[in-house]
């Protein structure tokens, strides 16, 4: 075989346990030419003293390792230089002999996964947000990120450790920030959780929500640790996010708390279109903001909020707290039935009709671009939700803990409609209605006074006065 | 105390039975004038005679057979297999006769075979196995696989001492390779109990024999990325400590079951099984397991390194279950 580059000489395997052998001579000096099998060196081992042969013809162009040295199997021996097949001429060796081929080095370990995003998957419109809008793990104080990492479900797993241990000190696994893989809640993540106190701080949080007489319900069982049971024919599964764990929560949670009653009321939106069909081109060309009809019954809504505080209210353990600001939440609708969130607009009795509808609009578009920031969901005092995008034209929304009542907008459909003219006959004029509603806890709110707040409501939006500055 | 190699910790173990006890013996193809195939019983035959250092024929089912009378009536025969391969033309006096005559007879049957096992010398397919798992499974025998020349030499007399049959499995790539300080007295090391071989927090390798120092090799590489790595060496497979087993799981609630025998049937499934099965509510991660693939040993040393498991291997199997 020919051999154009240079051949190592390695000290040889002489048995199954010899680890090491002994140089005892040369039989060729630097400079030497040797053929190939023909012995080149001695050697001594533990268990044998043999003749090594040469693997190459060629000119010996370097010892390395002297003789009476002890080196390692595998060592390095010396360099052959090569020459052509038939042994014309001797190639100069002097070229790096090129390293045994290695088998590649595998990949390091898998990467941890990239953490995970802001939880908000794609929203759509406020304007379409449905009507059970009134959760969001805005509500939630802080103990925990609930707002990260559901990418890949690896925080909707729980490992049998972490199940047992949550069981153990009553904690929610959902609740606490995941370092795993995919954001899995470790053990060492619900351990430090523990130690950190968290886990009184969340039976402290779930204390008071229990109704007083009411018999106490049941801890919520921690998440089976096993997988669930057979299916059925024609039956999918698929794991529950910790979105939805939370949403889950907070909705038995609401009710569980708030003694939900809802009335309603049906607006005459006239004068509001006409309003709209005047500042819409001039918003949109000024600002590049759509003036939403949302807009203006977020407008009229916290302008009467000012006269209806317990509205804007919440029962906060022995006392009732009430405001001279509205933090405003507007339900937004994940994509395909993923969820919702409630992001907030802060201080909106400052705002006019503007502020409001650009407000409202940069909140849509944060929640489409997943950049809300918890502070974006955090604090509200009042929320709306605006389930009307598809028609319906009344529900019965719950109300978003722990606030005090929760406002629904519903289709804005064109009806027949009895009124009277100015000689005080009755006449029916084709006229576009909103029925609105308000879901207000009991335990604060009377309904008379949600009547007069939905009255008031009423009367600003019908008898809109100028551009809502 | 002097620093010996794992194979003179052998050596050291039978010269103090040979000295000690009138009954011990030793048989096995080279064992005597040659010294064995690899010179654990150098020098012997000149010490205690042919009478106690016995060179056989190449006949396993009658060196096998041969100690299985010689132990039923008394006598506390070591076997030398010269690989560990070797062992299946003795299978039926093993697992037939001596395995089974304690529970058909009453009869103890005190004797070991010890059996060279293991590659990473480019053997091929009939120089390199780890059969233990096969004999793990025939009740009434006991596995043994030292890790270090300390407990080669403890678990060898207690090997002797047992009075059931004992397989002996001696790695040979650490023949030479290992060394430490053993004491020169006599002493035992219980067999079916493990060793806590380096102390962790974060994940766990169960494994035994020339594995447990691949695995020291991984953990050391990951002590500097902040994973803290435990190692259980198992010392002896049948009977096996699962009480240090399941409490290494119990700890970092992570295991990596590992061994230098092919996958399916090993008995790492053993573990892997015990672990989901009694330790369950311990478990952080799913229980994982490096092992050779399903495939004889092959010659060639790329492939050879390719089918036992590398440093490289257990350390990407570690990290896995780190970040897990």
């Amino acid at each position: 075989m020919a051999t154009e580059t240079a051949v190592d000489v390695v000290m040889p395997q002489m048995g199954v346990s010899v680890s090491e052998g002994t140089i005892t001579r040369w039989m060729k000096q630097e400079g030497e030419q040797v053929e190939a099998d023909e012995t080149l060196l001695e050697i001594s081992t533990d268990k044998v003293d043999t003749e090594v042969p040469s693997p190459a013809s060629g000119t010996l162009t370097q010892i390395l390792v002297q003789e009476g040295e002890t080196v390692p199997v595998g060592t390095k021996l010396a360099q052959i230089g090569g020459t052509e097949i038939g042994g014309t001429g001797t190639g100069d060796g002097a070229g790096e002999a090129p390293a045994p081929a290695e088998p590649p080095e595998p990949a390091p370990g898998t990467e941890a996964a990239a953490p995970a995003e802001q939880q908000t998957a794609q929203a759509s419109e406020p304007a379409a947000a449905p009507e059970t809008a009134a959760a969001a793990p805005a509500a939630e104080p802080p103990p925990a990120r609930a707002s990260e990492a559901v990418s890949g479900n690896g925080k909707a797993f729980v490992s049998p450790v972490v199940a047992r241990i949550a069981s153990e000190h009553g904690v929610d696994p959902s609740r606490v920030a995941g370092t795993g893989r995919g954001g899995r809640v470790t053990k060492k993540d619900i351990l430090a959780f523990v130690e950190s106190g968290g886990a009184q701080q969340q039976q402290q949080q779930a204390a008071p929500q229990a109704p007083a007489q009411a018999p106490a319900a049941p801890p919520r069982p921690a998440p089976a640790p096993v997988a669930p049971g057979e299916l059925l024919p024609g039956e999918q599964v698929e794991p529950i996010t910790a979105m939805r764990r939370g949403i889950a929560d907070h909705m038995r949670r609401s009710i569980d708390t708030a003694a939900h009653v809802t009335s309603a009321i049906e607006v005459d939106f006239t004068r509001i279109v006409a309003v709209r069909a005047g500042l819409k081109k001039e918003y949109q060309a000024a600002y590049g903001v759509n003036p939403t009809y949302l807009a203006f019954v977020a407008k009229a809504t916290v302008d009467t909020l000012r006269d209806f505080p317990y509205v804007n209210g919440e029962m906060r353990g022995d006392s009732i707290v009430t405001r001279n600001f509205v933090n405003l939440g507007i339900a937004v609708e994940l994509q395909e039935g993923k969820g919702l969130i409630v992001p907030v607009i802060r201080n909106a009795e400052a705002m006019n009709l503007l502020g409001l509808a650009r407000a409202i609009s940069e909140l849509a578009g944060k929640a489409r671009n997943k950049q809300l920031v918890p502070d974006d969901v955090q604090g509200g005092t009042f929320s709306i939700t605006n389930p009307g995008g598809y028609g319906t034209f009344h529900g019965t929304p719950v109300i978003n803990q722990p606030q005090s009542a929760i406002l629904g907008t519903y289709a804005l459909v064109k009806r027949p409609w009895v009124l009277e003219d100015e000689l005080g006959n009755d006449v029916i004029a084709i006229r576009p209605i909103m029925n609105v509603t308000l879901t207000y806890d009991h335990r604060l709110v009377d309904g008379a006074y949600a009547g007069r707040f939905l009255f008031a409501l009423r009367e600003r939006l019908e008898g809109w006065e100028g551009d809502g500055g | 105390m002097a620093e010996i190699t794992y194979l003179q910790a052998i050596s050291d173990a039978l010269r103090t039975e040979l000295r000690r006890d009138q009954r011990v013996f030793l048989i096995g193809e080279d064992v005597g004038v040659y010294g064995g195939a690899f010179k654990v019983s150098l020098g012997f035959q000149e010490e205690f005679g042919p009478w106690r250092v016995i060179d056989a024929p190449l006949a396993e089912s009658a060196i096998v057979g041969g100690c299985t009378g010689a132990a039923m009536m008394g006598m506390r025969p070591v076997a030398e297999m010269q690989f560990a391969d070797f062992i299946s033309c003795g299978w039926d006096q093993l697992v037939t006769v001596a395995a089974k005559q304690r529970w058909r007879a009453g009869t103890p049957v005190p004797m070991v075979v010890r059996l060279p096992s293991g590659g990473g010398f480019s053997g091929g397919p009939f120089h390199s196995q780890n059969p233990e798992s096969s004999f793990a499974h025939i009740p009434g025998l006991k596995c043994v696989c030292p890790a270090t020349p300390e407990d080669a030499k403890g678990l060898l007399i207690s090997a002797i001492e047992d009075p059931s049959p004992v397989l002996f499995f001696e790695h040979k790539h650490l023949y030479r390779r290992i060394k430490a300080e053993v004491p020169e007295e006599r002493y035992t090391t219980p067999i079916g109990k493990a060793r806590t071989h380096r102390a962790g927090d974060d994940v766990s390798v169960i494994t035994w024999g020339a594995m447990v120092h691949t695995a020291d090799e991984a953990a050391k590489q990951l002590e500097s990325d902040g994973v803290s790595v435990e190692i259980v060496d198992l010392r002896t497979v049948m009977p096996w400590d699962k009480a240090a087993v399941l409490e290494s799981a119990r700890k970092t609630s992570k295991v990596l079951v590992l061994h230098e025998d092919t996958r399916t049937g090993g008995f790492g499934a053993e573990i892997a099984a015990t672990v989901a099965e009694e330790g369950f509510e311990d478990l952080d991660a799913p229980v994982k397991r490096i092992a050779a693939p399903d495939t004889p040993v092959p010659f060639s040393p790329p492939l050879e390194k390719a089918f036992i498991p590398q440093v490289e291997d257990i350390v990407a199997g570690l990290r896995e279950l780190a970040e897990y």
